[in-house]
């Protein structure tokens, strides 16, 4: 193995629906506590499905004032988790040239808010009045451009975009730059914070949000008979990456190794998965190929799994038949919700942490699991999270578009 | 008359930029010396334009230098 191929985990950040940090983050899951609340505004009265996730800590009040509203909270979310993770890496004290540092930040939506919100002043007060600020704070590449800022990263500042998988992506984009050796240290993660009518409206057409709005904490149901749809999330999670050697050089703490990461797309419908998960397990596969593991190492999976009829059948299937029937299932979803484009970052740090902690969180809501085959054959942890001999895990992400990501992690 | 426009240019400069009202004084650049970029000047006349009802043009927006131009400008323009 070349150096280049040793590439390990030093710093993870986040700002979640559980808590606004990694710790408590953690903490709340491992307790099983919901981020899932019913909105009581009154625009939601026609809305169908009126369950969010909103932020534990308002990002705002953790960022200079002036510099805040210049930020999409899109962007605030980033920052505020990017933070945490270089901090905590102690790579900004390695002594690094800005010049050898990247970042990649994903974002599924963008700057949403700052979209609907322009428009209605543009609407109702014209061009004049639209913000300068506008068009910074809604491009899909504005997490990633104020994270680059943030840390002062000059080697490149990459998003990646695809829907739910983004922030998974932007974690095998930032593998591939330091194998390539285009970077020392990469910042990467993804963000999202798109709570608002029309994107609940939009998911809402699809049939994709859970409706079960008197039981906020019981919506998001990963494998379970009744799920319904998932529940719409918003945060941020970040890693700091960089080589192992360069890493132990400097006394770092390494949470994980990230040892491989697979990409497939599935070429059969833009938003629907297909049936068997074909594209998902491949994306399985080859992430494990690239790690250089077998299936019977791996011991747990943290699954993409959303609280969709049709999603979290197709994963079981591809996770069954790229890595077995005897690893460690969970679907974190059930109490965070959704983070779309912040999802794989999220539960890349979830995975990480098992496998630091020797742990599995449980799937919570799993009362009665899906009468599918590959469900009834899966070991998904319910009720109370799990003791585990852990050295190798998996993270699947997947996007509308087709989008598949795996990333394998091993114990430091 | 200009120390109430100072005023009113102090408390749109903290809301915008983060400027200290103390720091907003006539001789100050706005780039060189309060570290207001492109974007919030335009910001900046935006506020001006809602606060005082006077419209900065963008070509009269580039001669604008320090807070005392745009007391100036203010001033002048007043209806």
């Amino acid at each position: 193995m070349s150096t280049n191929d040793d590439v390990v985990v030093t710093g993870l950040g986040a700002t979640t629906p559980l808590g606004g940090d990694v710790p408590s983050t953690w903490e709340a899951l491992l307790a099983g506590r919901s981020g899932v609340r019913r909105i009581t505004d009154d625009w939601i009265t026609e809305f169908p499905a009126q369950l969010v996730a909103t932020l534990a800590e308002d990002p705002a009040e953790k960022i200079d004032r002036v510099r805040a509203r210049r930020l999409d909270r899109s962007q605030q979310v980033a920052v505020v988790a990017a933070e945490e993770a270089w901090r905590t890496s102690g790579a900004a004290d390695s002594g690094v040239d800005p010049e050898r540092i990247a970042v990649v930040f994903g974002t599924g939506i963008g700057g949403a808010l700052t979209l609907l919100g322009q428009d209605d002043v543009l609407e109702q007060k014209g061009p004049k009045r639209v913000s300068p600020f506008t068009i910074p704070m809604l491009m899909p590449n504005g997490p990633a451009a104020a994270v680059g800022l943030a840390i002062g990263a000059k080697a490149g500042v990459h998003a990646p975009v695809s829907a739910c998988a983004s922030g998974a992506e932007a974690i095998r984009w930032g593998l591939d730059l330091i194998r390539f050796n285009r970077a020392d240290i990469v910042l990467v993660g993804g963000a999202e914070a798109c709570v608002h009518p029309l994107p609940m409206a939009g998911f809402a057409a699809m049939r994709a949000m859970s409706t079960r709005n008197d039981e906020p904490e019981r919506a998001s149901r990963p494998f379970d008979k009744g799920r319904d749809g998932f529940v719409l999330a918003e945060g941020a999670a970040a890693l700091v990456l960089e080589r192992g050697d360069a890493a132990r050089a400097r006394g770092a703490t390494i949470h994980a190794r990230l040892a491989g990461a697979g990409a497939t797309a599935d070429g059969y419908d833009l938003v629907a998965p297909h049936p068997e998960g074909e594209g998902a397990g491949r994306a399985i596969t080859a992430a494990l190929r690239d790690a250089g593991i077998s299936a019977t190492d791996v011991g747990h999976v943290n699954a993409h799994a959303t609280s969709t009829p049709v999603g979290d059948t197709a994963e079981a299937a591809a996770i069954r038949s790229s890595i077995g029937e005897h690893v460690l299932v969970t679907a974190t979803k059930s109490l965070t919700g959704h983070l779309l484009g912040a999802a794989g970052a999220l539960e890349s740090v979830f995975t990480i942490l098992a496998l630091r902690d020797q742990i599995v969180p449980a799937t919570a809501n799993l009362d009665d699991p899906d009468d599918d085959a590959a469900v009834q054959a899966l070991d998904i942890v319910r009720r109370e999270p799990r003791k585990a001999q852990l050295t190798a895990a998996v993270n699947d992400s997947f996007g509308f578009g087709g989008h598949n990501i795996a990333l394998v992690f091993t114990t430091a | 008359m200009s120390e109430d426009i100072q005023a009113g240019l102090a408390e749109i400069l903290e809301e915008v930029a983060g400027v200290a009202p103390a720091d907003a004084t006539p001789e100050k650049s706005f780039t060189e010396d309060l570290d207001v970029d492109s974007l919030s000047m335009v910001e900046i006349a935006t506020e001006v334009e809602n606060k005082f009802g006077v419209a900065i043009p963008d070509d009269e927006l580039a001669n604008i230098k320090t807070v005392g131009d745009a007391i100036t400008y203010i001033t002048a323009n007043r209806g």
